[in-house]
């Protein structure tokens, strides 16, 4: 099977509707068949890893978590909007450290999460075969 | 009265239609998704003059969901469900801006 590139947009906020969890239950189902995975954060979806969510209050499932296992599914491309955390009050130091292993680096840690501008998004979307919205 | 917002202003206009007919002795409070406009960011500017005035609330489960707690705007009120069901009795009639 060719590899294709696929990117997932994600631009709501975690817990007000189904989007975020559904999301995020595809990239993991399409993990399994060895694509050419990224995902994008923008508008209110950079807010779905934001460091520090404690559902406890609200009776939800913490799906935050899952968002570290990405690495671990050769998952290591996360595209967050610079404009859209400026606009929020946030920075890349208020998201979670979400970080893969690098084979070709002797397993080196590294980050997976890329703050780009909306340019840089704009020529990284124009690259993908299939960009699947949420 | 109460009114409620529980969409994040950079998403639906919920907030904006609120405060464009809200009276003067109303409160606001931000539940689920509205928490968002309880934190300091670009649109902050919209609720300042009301959080000054005593008159922005908003629930705490929701706030600590989303991972703001330390990003909030000036002069938020955090309340939980029973300083909910407080502001329903003192307030009266609640409006929900879905």
């Amino acid at each position: 099977m060719a590899t294709k590139k696929f990117m997932y947009l994600n631009r709501r906020s975690s817990f007000g509707t189904v989007y975020a969890i559904e999301s995020l239950e595809v990239v993991l189902i399409a993990a399994a068949f060895e694509q050419d995975v990224s995902l994008a954060f923008i508008d209110d979806g950079v807010y779905q890893i934001v460091e520090g969510q404690n559902t406890d209050g609200i009776g939800m499932k913490n799906f935050s978590k899952t968002f570290h296992a990405l690495g671990d599914y050769d998952i290591n491309k996360l595209y967050v909007s610079k404009e859209s955390l400026e606009e929020r009050g946030l920075s890349e130091s208020d998201l979670m450290p979400l970080v893969y292993e690098d084979e070709d680096d002797d397993w080196a840690e590294k980050t997976s999460i890329k703050v780009v501008t909306n340019d840089e998004l704009k020529a990284i979307m124009s690259e993908q075969d299939v960009c699947l919205s949420f | 009265m109460l009114h409620t917002v529980n969409k994040s202003s950079f998403e639906r206009n919920s907030l904006q239609s609120c405060l464009n007919i809200i009276d003067d002795t109303s409160v606001i409070l931000f539940i689920e998704d509205g928490v968002i406009n309880a934190a300091n960011n670009s649109k902050s500017s919209m609720i300042a003059d009301l959080a000054a005035a005593g008159r922005v609330f908003a629930l705490q489960g929701d706030v600590e969901a989303r991972g703001i707690s330390s990003k909030l705007a000036d002069n938020i009120k955090l309340v939980d469900y029973a300083g909910f069901v407080d502001l329903v009795v003192e307030h009266g009639t609640a409006v929900s801006w879905v």
